[in-house]
């Protein structure tokens, strides 16, 4: 089942004398995916304590609607559900990134340290310094850049392998778990249960400064993939076969990596280290394309459908009471990639 | 052969600090003199009996069979993210302990069991979702059920403590792992299942290196794949269930104790796995000692303290030798 020729096709810029090829199953399969994000992103923005009907929502998003009406689903849940479809995008990419660089489908930025590093920084923020809002983002974003860097630096000894990457990865998170739990135990009650909140992920009180850091990041780092996307193929092949294959190697392979971990930084920045959905967007989009290597569009789109769709579960299974997305994520997520699994095997695919 | 004999004298020095330092000032002397004659009474013969010494064989215990049921684990779905964790034990005895505590068990003895039947059920039931199909139970069939059931079952157990205020303040002190818990009925409970996992893995040890080599070759040489699979993940469930059982979920020890012994000794499970019994509780009861030093007279459970002290050296080994890879 790999791409024949009869599946792909070609968009020629001629101007600039460039050709895109795709295959046409993948960009079905992604469009279909992001229809469906979008229509959740309609749901979400009717549904919760305040039920408004779809045309309602059209009608206030597009300027109607009483004040209140404009609070709700432009001021509230629009903000929400924008940045849950930006995380899931950014953490779909980021495990597609790691996991096909190090050929290893357990890999992905939480695994790594990213995320570790980003709830360290945002713990710290909350029990040490008492912040919120603006400083909490911040103080993620400074321990998730900050562990990616380490962890690069770490790992760059006579090239970047994949491999030594995702252990230098392991004993990071090792530590920065470790300071997780002592500023857990010693901080006070009442901050615990507002850090386990943010520690798991949440996109409760989403606003325009965190749709501003994530749609800034991916207007970034989109352009760059385009161009820096098509040599995952030859660096997928292992450290030594891409060096042999083709020149450069090296450089690419820490560009991209920095950048997958750039992408998990903003995200979880943004919306807390939402767990698992870097690690199974990219593989149940595997195996909904079987026998080629994971595009990296389709990982995205699958990550904003698993975000936003669990963010809408978690705002709506225990009303009033409302769970952060990461409580979500494992439970959505997990059962489609069993099921994929179980029916991969059946169809003769050894997964 | 230096280098064991070396790790051997490095663990029964890590065992004797073990057993004198804390919080009770006690000389070394008074502590080997309660040690070699018990019953004399004394507060440090009280401290070294019924504190020091289980709290010790906790260690040697967890973390021998962490460091064996992770090397195992990482053959067995020849990965280097897997530790036993991935089998599921650590979410389902989690998620177990939760339920207990929403039960209403509060004695620590009654989540023994309650983390021992979820760890069972979590692990065969990965197992059983990793090997649907043909082919059976492959490494990254395997892997990737691990991964999806321990989310599952991680996110029930977050959604409960979200949910609950009570069980979270609970069991957010279960969750670091401590090797003070367990007292000595807890141990002479869980030993037979450590002896069991033990021998199992001693028997799958020469298979694990067929395996290493791929599935085809490891069958053109002779190795049967179904039952080197099936004895591994018992052997892992039994280790790191009772490991678990007595010590709470410990993460770095199974993951990177394995790599160290890799790194020491090659890529041979014949000679990792006794690496991964001496490394293993030297890891944990260094981490411990260090625990109780850090913060006196409070201490730090050894939980939080592994990665810290581990990781270092894990990183020494990982940037400056060549890595052995799986």
């Amino acid at each position: 089942m790999t791409a024949t020729r009869r599946d792909t096709f070609h968009v020629r810029i001629a101007r600039h004398g460039l050709v895109f090829r795709f295959s046409r199953r993948s960009t079905v399969l992604t469009s279909v995916l992001w229809l469906c994000a979008g229509g959740v992103l309609a749901l979400s923005l009717g549904l919760g304590e305040f039920d408004l009907r779809l045309a309602d929502t059209l009608r206030v998003l597009g300027g109607g609607g009483t004040l209140i009406e404009y609070d709700v689903v432009v001021r509230d849940r629009l903000p929400r559900a924008v940045t849950a479809l930006g995380v899931g995008a950014a953490f779909g990419v980021s495990g597609a990134i790691l996991q096909r660089i190090a050929a290893n489908p357990l890999v992905s930025p939480d695994v790594i340290g990213v995320n570790a590093g980003a709830s360290f920084g945002a713990l710290f923020v909350i029990t040490v310094l008492g912040g919120a809002g603006a400083s909490l983002v911040l103080g993620a974003l400074a321990g998730a850049l900050l562990t990616g860097a380490a962890i690069v630096l770490i790992a760059l000894n006579h090239g970047l392998s994949g491999y030594r990457l995702v252990l230098v990865g392991i004993g990071i998170a090792a530590m920065l778990s470790s300071g997780t739990s002592y500023l857990l135990i010693q901080a006070d009650y009442r901050q615990v249960l507002n850090a386990a909140s943010w520690l798991t992920g949440s996109l409760a009180n989403r606003g325009t400064l965190h749709v501003a850091v994530i749609a800034g990041t991916l207007a970034v780092v989109v352009p760059v993939l385009l161009v820096l996307g098509r040599h995952l193929r030859v660096l997928e092949l292992g450290d030594d076969l891409s060096r042999a294959l083709s020149g450069g190697t090296r450089r690419i392979r820490l560009s991209l990596i920095t950048t997958a971990v750039v992408l998990a930084a903003m995200a979880t920045a943004a919306a807390g280290p939402i767990g698992f959905v870097a690690l199974v967007a990219p593989q149940i989009t595997r195996r909904l394309l079987p026998g080629r290597p994971v595009p990296l569009g389709t990982a995205a789109a699958t990550g904003a459908l698993l975000v936003i769709g669990s963010d809408l579960a978690a705002r709506l299974l225990f009303a009033p009471t409302e769970l952060p997305v990461g409580a979500v994520t494992g439970v959505i997520g997990a059962p489609v990639l069993l099921y994929l699994l179980a029916r991969a095997n059946r169809i003769g695919h050894t997964g | 052969m230096v280098r064991a004999a070396s790790a051997v004298l490095l663990l029964v020095a890590t065992c004797v600090l073990s057993l004198v330092v804390g919080t009770y000032p006690a000389s070394v002397s008074s502590v080997l003199s309660a040690v070699v004659s018990p019953g004399n009474g004394g507060d440090v013969d009280a401290i070294v009996w019924h504190v020091r010494i289980p709290r010790t064989l906790t260690g040697l215990l967890a973390g021998s069979a962490l460091g064996v049921a992770g090397a195992l684990m990482q053959g067995l779905t020849r990965n280097p993210l897997a530790g036993p964790g991935i089998l599921g034990i650590n979410s389902g005895a989690s998620f177990a302990v939760v339920v207990a505590i929403g039960l209403g068990v509060t004695a620590v003895n009654g989540y023994l069991w309650f983390a021992f039947a979820g760890a069972g059920v979590a692990a065969v039931v990965v197992y059983t979702l990793g090997s649907l199909g043909g082919g059976g139970a492959t490494p990254v069939k395997l892997a990737l059920a691990g991964a999806a059931l321990t989310a599952m079952v991680g996110s029930m157990t977050t959604i409960v403590t979200l949910l609950d205020a009570a069980t979270l303040d609970e069991y957010r002190f279960w969750a670091i792992g401590s090797l003070t818990r367990a007292g000595s009925d807890a141990l002479a409970t869980v030993g037979p299942f450590l002896a069991a996992g033990s021998l199992l893995a001693v028997a799958v040890g020469g298979s694990l290196n067929l395996l290493a080599l791929g599935e085809d070759m490891a069958r053109s040489l002779g190795a049967r794949l179904v039952v080197v699979r099936v004895l591994s993940a018992v052997a892992v469930l039994l280790l790191a269930g009772a490991a678990t059982v007595i010590a709470g979920p410990v993460g770095f020890v199974g993951l990177a104790v394995p790599h160290i012994a890799r790194a020491l000794t090659g890529p041979d499970y014949r000679w990792i796995m006794p690496y991964c019994v001496v490394l293993g509780p030297i890891l944990l009861l260094l981490a411990d000692v260090v625990g109780r030093m850090l913060v006196q007279p409070e201490q730090l459970q050894v939980g939080i303290v592994t990665g810290l002290a581990g990781a270092p050296f894990f990183l020494y080994l990982v940037r400056r030798r060549k890595v052995a890879q799986l």
